[in-house]
């Protein structure tokens, strides 16, 4: 097997096996610790040896066993354990657990034991990318900008916290299961976002972070294909993330969706996340109970991507899922959007109305200003437009934001 | 079963009514503590509750010394203090939770809820 091969096999073991030998070993050891360290470990035995012996026909497998091996090595060495204790664990059976369903695959129970409430929401996207997404500590402190010891102590911190308090590997009770849920689809959601449009740092998209959480999107559609919501959040997700490309322009600067080449929009992505958000609309209409805001958002992207250009956006439609977004959860940024909607379906003057009964609670908010920024600037009043520009750009973390609002500042006549 | 602390602040000052705006808020909210109790009970969570005086009765005492010291009042400096406690067995922190939960309507306050040491983890103390 040549150097290369061999290097793609262990990248997509990576990729592919990471998260299911990290869940299988926490579930048959108790103790996310070991099981983090043992697949670990792995993983460097099988840069060592795969490019020597060749990469095994079952590296799921391979990698589980040889893991299994390295966390029994561990717990040998460590003396506190009680003898009992350990030969028990060691004489647990080697086979795979038999899953009867989705609802017993490990991988759920490490998605929600990395999602625990009780964990702080910081502590959830760290523990959630090392265990189920196989980043290295540096790429997550790299990633959410702070230093690699204080996102080290981040994550062990909240491994200790699980076994203390005995966070239970396993899946919520079904009275329990949609509230927590909602928990870790919001951590995915987090993580997308700070790819989508970093709030700070000098990169602007971080596709890192983009296609990690796209993939954990995925992973949890295909844990939970009935649910709506882990639905149309990867719809949500592979709608907003087809328009990477077309997002900043070659020097840097964030091109607003109006102004976006709309043939550099990826096709392919664009007709998976149509093709989601169809199956959750007939779902609906065959008598699922009605979208959550996953959904909802998924199926605005939907409107937007199926528009050959803004100006032939269905924005009646638009802004009628955003009046549903809405009642779902009025929150002051829900109804900012709706308000950028409502300008392009009933004039700038309106919008500019609703926005302003926002100020008070928005006004640390840098999109709140761009958006009433903009407005202004339809209506003609140039200097009220300007000072809400200037507001905006020292808000703003992403340095493609801020050039592109200060250029629109800049083009605005005195 | 995991043994945990569940823990209920109150204000350093109470009024006639201890931490209550009135006296039937007071009663009812005795009752609903004590219906919450007899539950633990029944379902084998319970080991341990009671309610503390208020914190100014406190004395702190360092023996650490050659002579001890005696101060009045509560170790830390603060405007809530403990003022009463649950220790409770439960399955996993899932389950006490959701104890706390009730817990907290019942006592009409904010409990925290936090684990005791396991002779596991007592061991690994030991021998770190």
């Amino acid at each position: 097997m040549s150097e290369s091969a061999v290097e793609a096999a262990i990248g997509r073991a990576h990729r592919e096996e990471w998260a299911r030998v990290v869940a299988g070993l926490a579930r048959r050891f108790g103790d996310l610790d070991l099981a983090e360290e043992a697949t670990a470990e792995a993983y460097v035995a099988a840069l060592e040896r795969w490019p020597r012996d060749g990469a095994p026909l079952n590296p799921g497998g391979w990698l589980t066993t040889t893991a299994t091996r390295k966390a029994i090595d561990r717990l040998r060495r460590e003396s506190h354990r009680d003898a009992k204790h350990q030969a028990a664990q060691m004489l647990a059976d080697d086979a795979p657990s038999d899953p009867t369903g989705p609802l017993e695959d490990d991988r759920l129970r490490l998605v929600f034991t990395c999602c625990h409430p009780a964990l702080a929401m910081e502590a959830r996207v760290a523990l959630t990318l090392r265990l189920l997404g196989g980043l290295t500590v540096a790429e997550i402190a790299r990633a959410f900008l702070v230093h690699e010891t204080t996102m080290a102590q981040r994550i062990t911190r909240a491994k200790a916290k699980i076994k203390a308090a005995h966070v239970s590997f396993r899946v919520p009770s079904a009275g329990d299961i949609r509230e927590r849920l909602a928990g870790v689809l919001a951590v995915v959601y987090l993580v997308f976002n700070e790819g989508y449009l970093a709030s700070a740092g000098d990169d602007s998209l971080r596709a890192d972070l983009t296609d990690e959480a796209i993939r954990l999107g995925r992973l949890l559609r295909m844990l939970l294909p009935y649910d709506g919501e882990v639905t149309g959040l990867l719809a949500l997700m592979l709608l907003a993330d087809a328009r990477r490309a077309a997002r900043v322009s070659h020097t840097g600067e964030l091109v607003v969706l109006d102004e976006q080449d709309r043939s550099a929009w990826n096709r392919t992505l664009i007709i998976e996340g149509h093709t989601l958000v169809r199956e959750r609309i007939a779902a609906v209409a065959a008598g699922e109970e009605p979208p959550g805001r996953y959904q909802l958002l998924a199926a605005i992207n939907a409107v937007h991507t199926a528009a050959p250009s803004a100006r032939d956006t269905d924005w009646p439609q638009i802004v009628a899922l955003y009046d549903r977004l809405v009642a779902l959860d009025p929150s002051p940024i829900v109804r900012l959007n709706r308000a950028i909607a409502v300008a392009e379906l009933d004039g700038p003057d309106l919008a500019l109305a609703e926005i302003d009964r926002l100020t008070e609670t928005l006004d640390g908010y840098h999109a709140f200003h761009a958006a009433r920024a903009d407005l202004l600037r339809r209506v003609g009043r140039g200097g009220e437009s300007r000072a809400a520009y200037d507001k905006a750009i020292r808000l703003a973390g992403n340095p493609a934001e801020r050039a592109h609002l200060t250029r629109r500042r800049d083009q605005l006549v005195r | 079963m995991a043994r945990y602390m569940l823990s209920v602040f109150g204000p350093a000052e109470r009024n006639e009514f201890g931490d209550y705006p009135s006296k039937e808020a007071m009663l009812e909210a005795f009752a609903d503590t004590g219906a919450f109790n007899e539950m633990l009970e029944s379902a084998g969570h319970f080991v341990f509750a009671d309610g503390l005086e208020p914190a100014t009765t406190a004395t702190t005492v360092d023996g650490q010394g050659e002579r001890p010291v005696f101060t009045d009042g509560p170790y830390l400096e603060a405007k809530e203090h403990l003022g009463g406690f649950w220790v409770i067995e439960a399955a996993d922190l899932d389950e006490v939770l959701a104890l706390a939960v009730q817990g907290s309507k019942a006592c009409r306050g904010k409990v925290e809820v936090r684990p005791f040491q396991s002779a596991e983890s007592f061991q690994a103390l030991l021998e770190s």
